[in-house]
């Protein structure tokens, strides 16, 4: 073993060694199985039809933010699967587990599992999903022809793939962390988690978080610098409005768990004691500072589900949005006070009375700004003429489940009521009614909202209608049973119980799992049967739904300059007012446009990153000092680079638009 | 079509609610958690007051300006109504000013550190009513349980008298647990060289089920005990069934009970030493050790400069208690190597003493 491993495999190899295959597991064996089928069909396919050139050129390098947005969702998408097949075996665990039976899942996989689904379904699907809509919605709204920063955007989104890539690597090589999603200290720290998994942990995240904060950075700057002439503030799109609110929080935020990883690396490589029982260190820090992150991090997801809930609203009940100033102060309110209220994630760590109440009463009133959305919601639906799109159909739905996890999350901000409840089943059944009622379904309304815009064909609302029913009932029996598990005094995170009357409630809760099961597989068919019937659902107008915002006012896709003349804002919801002063597209005068050029640097970046961190969580010291010679190297070679951009000449411009001018005839 | 579907989908959900009535957190035993209880109810029934017609209207408007019942009025540029806004921001707000009350006085009630005031609802607390107290440390998984009053203790199973105040002060050995039985009162977290407090009372007589509620490690799904609330008698057996069968708890015997197992069997102990908890706590149970509380007497009075470096093998604390086959601590030792305190063991061989 370690011991007897020569002075060079050591140097070589760190702490890497064969025994971190798990090859003993059959799990895992047959997870890699079908990951290794279904990635080797995958990488023959691009092979064989000679896409590998086309794909790097046109995707993988490009800085286009539509692009960039559509892989953020893919990524979202692809390990929504994973963290989703992580969802469904605990629910399985759960639902046999009982008395003699100890289940098929042994702690030590168990507690990697439910670990693995917290980190992957916050870190790299639903931040993945709400950057990607952001990325390729907010400039289009706002009339720009890409973000401020395009370069820093493709490097964002591999360093948020590089992160993704390391959680999956560590379940093939090594091990996921056994400590539960936001890895409190002691137990993350050295002493009582040696292995790898709180490494992978670290570094995942460290990584991963480059990219969350610099796409933060980028957005803000966009919204900031680039709205188009005539755009005040009061004007922008809400859903603009909510994406400027996520990324001031981004980049408040994520500073703050990049410091506390640090710290916990810190501890964990050089011995330091910021964190542990020995030495003055104090754990109770982490768990604070990690919440400070935390609790700012679930209205980062929220804010543009809100934003993307509007828009839909108004667009399907056919009617101005009501009360958007008071939308858009809900929406501010809602962003300061989610700093104020971190501590209500710990009432029960021992604080006093007082300092449990204000934190218990600022969590309260964040309910006031989010109850007003809500009405704002209602009345923009009243007196509208409501079409039941899918779209539509998600926000309803949204709407009345919301509302539930809302109330039992007020309930949970009250100090003597959290005793009872905190890190129950209960909590476990609200935060899943906020994410998947609010984040999830607001995702799904999103992208079958926009999906036109960016293919240029609506989705099957066939399958659109089958996936929502099933996410939704799906949903209900899921965490229905979760919450009288909570009030049975069922804690969370345990992978065996003794008593056997709480059986039932968990297959419930493992039927549900499955219908939501149905949901996805009933989207992903509705991605294949929309592509496969694509010229029956063509849009050529780039209005499919009668929009009111400036992205419903170009191609569908959108032309790689998104517009061919900059827009001039007058009104709030630009489009819509663009339409009814009978607004003519102007088809000529066309000049060249000023665009980036694509580069790789990105994604050499992001992987060089990727392997550092590797190199980092098995020791391999002198792969970490390559790594990261090379990285830095890399960064400034990249500086020199002068060859940044590029003209589209008048006439591509112009042979553009004529093809949208003959399409938009032929529509009559 | 959705419309039409939603109640029958949220029928089962209420029965779901209604049975969620009769479980522990909604039925318990104890004062504490009776009252907590009580505030859940009364909260819920206050914010359902903006809930259900929100759901109410959701649906309503939802049917009512369908897009195919052209009866409706439609009023595209209607958008703004400043009595409206009045309302959608003010209702909320009443209602949080109300829970906002009934939260401050709750949590300054029940303060899990405020010693009780009355046994039940109508029962003060007498006076001169005797306090039980119970020391808790949460360990790598399983309950130890000590009762300075009796120099008792067991191992995951505490028993109390019916409508005694008890006291508990509560750590951990390694990491954060969460102290809960939920049929007493909410739960508080134990964490290691940190003492958090619990006062509750159990109102009647019965077995009742305890755990820790904060994720621990490979063992924290067996990390159970029983909680008997007895009557004086049964209570007074207890504690002589413990004496007359309980083993030694001498610091060695706790430093062997610490090391991490499973599912343990109830264990009792007699003669425990009174200064054995407060070295758990301080973290000095090996007499090796400096203890924290001195450590930080030494801090307040400014501390001993590089003197202090000696101190440095006296302080490690995890090491000893690492989980894992290959686990190794980097760094700590050095400080100490580089300046061996005269007459103390190195710090490798008082590592090597006292690993399993």
């Amino acid at each position: 073993m370690h011991e007897e491993r020569s002075q060079l495999m050591q140097t070589l190899f760190g702490r890497l060694s064969l025994e971190a295959i798990p090859y003993h597991e059959p799990i895992l064996l047959a997870t890699f199985a079908v990951a290794a089928l279904l990635g080797g069909s995958l990488f023959g396919y691009v092979t064989y039809q000679r896409k590998w050139g086309y794909l790097y050129r046109e995707w993988f390098c490009s800085i286009d933010h539509k692009k960039i947005g559509i892989m953020y969702m893919v990524l979202g998408i692809v390990m929504l699967i994973r963290g989703f097949a992580d969802a469904i075996m605990m629910r399985l665990q759960q639902a046999i587990a009982f008395g003699d039976a100890a289940g098929y899942l042994p702690p030590h996989h168990y507690d990697q599992i439910f670990t693995a689904h917290g980190v992957i379904m916050i870190f790299f699907v639903a931040m993945p999903l709400i950057t990607g809509l952001m990325n390729y919605i907010v400039p289009l709204q706002i009339g720009a022809r890409d973000v401020a920063f395009p370069f820093l955007n493709n490097f964002s989104f591999w360093m948020t793939s590089a992160g993704a890539a390391l959680v999956m690597v560590s379940l093939f090589i090594g091990e996921f962390a056994k400590t539960g999603w936001l890895a409190y200290p002691p137990l993350s720290g050295v002493a009582y988690s040696p292995d790898v998994g709180v490494d992978y942990y670290i570094w995942s995240l460290q990584i991963a978080g480059v990219g969350t904060l610099l796409s933060g950075v980028n957005l803000l700057a966009t919204i900031v610098k680039m709205r188009a002439p005539g755009m005040t503030l009061m004007k922008m799109p809400i859903f603009t409005w909510t994406a400027l609110c996520t990324n001031v929080l981004i980049v408040a935020a994520f500073p703050v768990l990049t410091a506390v990883l640090v710290l916990l690396s810190l501890d964990r490589y050089v011995g330091t004691a910021f964190f542990t029982n020995d030495f003055g260190g104090n754990p109770m820090m982490y768990v604070n500072l990690i919440w400070i992150w935390g609790h700012p991090e679930v209205y980062i997801l929220i804010l543009p589900v809100f934003g993307v809930f509007s828009e839909v609203v108004s667009t399907f009940s056919r009617k101005r949005l009501f009360g958007y100033a008071s939308m858009v102060y809900a929406t501010v309110v809602i962003t300061i006070l989610s700093y104020l209220v971190w501590l209500h994630h710990f009432f029960t760590m021992g604080s006093g009375a007082s300092v449990n109440s204000f934190f218990g009463i600022t969590t309260m009133i964040i309910s006031i700004p989010t109850g007003a959305k809500i009405f704002n919601w209602l009345f923009t639906m009243y007196r509208g003429r409501i079409q039941f799109e899918v779209p539509m159909l998600w926000t309803i739905g949204f709407m009345v489940t919301f509302v539930v996890g809302g109330m039992t999350g007020v309930l949970l901000a009250v100090p003597p009521a959290d005793f009872v409840l905190h890190n129950s089943l209960f909590l476990i059944a609200h935060f899943h009614n906020v994410i998947i009622g609010g984040v999830v379904f607001g995702v799904f309304a999103g992208i079958n909202f926009w999906f036109p815009k960016a293919t240029g064909f609506k989705l099957d609302p066939f399958w659109g209608k089958t996936s929502f029913w099933f996410w939704f009932v799906g949903f209900w029996f899921a965490f229905m049973p979760l919450y009288v598990l909570g009030l049975m005094g069922v804690t969370r995170r345990l992978s065996h119980f003794d008593d056997p009357s709480l059986q039932i409630w968990f297959q419930i809760a493992a039927f549900g799992a499955v219908l939501i099961l149905f949901g996805i597989v009933a989207f992903l068919v509705q991605i294949y049967v929309s592509i496969r019937d694509r010229e029956k659902l063509r849009d050529h107008t780039g209005d499919p739904w009668g929009g009111r915002t400036l992205e419903w006012s170009t191609s569908s896709p959108p032309p790689d300059y998104n517009f061919a003349f900059t827009p001039v804002v007058r009104e709030q919801d630009a489009w819509w007012d663009m339409k009814a002063r009978g607004h003519q597209r102007p088809l000529q005068g066309y000049l060249p446009i000023h665009m980036p050029k694509s580069t790789g640097a990105g994604l050499l970046l992001a992987g060089l990153s990727a392997v550092c961190g590797f190199a980092f969580i098995w020791h391999i010291w002198w792969l970490v000092v390559a790594s990261f010679v090379a990285l830095i190297g890399s960064a400034i070679a990249h500086t020199f680079n002068y060859n940044r951009d590029f003209y589209i000449p008048a006439d591509v411009v112009t042979r553009v638009e004529n093809e949208r001018t003959r399409l938009l005839a032929q529509q009559g | 079509m959705l419309v039409r579907m939603l109640p029958k989908l949220l029928l089962p959900v209420l029965a779901l609610l209604l049975a969620g009535c009769e479980t522990v957190v909604m039925s318990p035993s104890g004062d504490v958690a009776v009252q907590q209880r009580n505030l859940i109810v009364a909260s819920t029934v206050l914010m359902l007051l903006i809930i259900v017609p929100v759901i109410a209207l959701t649906l309503f408007f939802a049917w009512r300006y369908r897009a195919s019942n052209t009866d409706a009025p439609y009023d595209p540029e209607w958008n703004h109504s400043t009595a409206l806004e009045l309302v959608i921001w003010s209702a909320p707000l009443l209602i949080i000013i109300a829970l906002g009350a009934l939260t401050w006085i709750g949590t300054h009630t029940l303060d899990p550190y405020r010693p009780l005031d009355r046994i039940e609802a109508g029962r003060p607390l007498a006076p001169d009513a005797k306090t039980l107290k119970v020391q808790v440390v949460a360990m790598d998984w399983k309950w130890l349980f000590l009762y300075p009053d009796y120099g008792v203790a067991s191992v995951n199973e505490l028993a109390a008298p019916v409508d005694m105040p008890i006291q508990f002060q509560i750590t951990a050995s390694t990491v954060m647990n969460s102290f809960f039985i939920p049929a007493l009162a909410g739960q508080i977290y134990a964490m290691p060289g940190m003492q958090t407090e619990l006062n509750a009372v159990i109102n009647r007589a019965g077995d009742f089920e305890g755990f820790s509620a904060n994720y621990s490690g490979a063992g924290f799904s067996g990390m159970r005990f029983r909680f008997k609330a007895l009557d004086a008698a049964g209570f007074d057996a207890w504690i002589a069934k413990a004496r007359a069968e309980g083993g030694a708890l001498q610091r060695e015997d706790y430093l062997q009970l610490e090391k991490p197992s499973e599912r343990d069997p109830v264990r009792w102990y007699a003669n425990v030493p009174a200064d054995l908890y407060p070295a758990i706590l301080n973290m000095c149970v090996e007499k090796t050790k400096m203890c924290m509380s001195e450590m930080m007497a030494i801090d307040a009075n400014g501390g001993m400069g590089k003197e202090g470096l000696f101190n440095v093998s006296h302080l490690i604390y995890d090491q000893p208690r690492a989980r894992g086959a290959h686990a190794t601590i980097k760094g700590k030792d050095y400080v100490s190597a580089l300046c061996p305190v005269p007459g103390a063991p190195a710090p490798s061989e008082h590592a090597a003493r006292l690993a399993p």
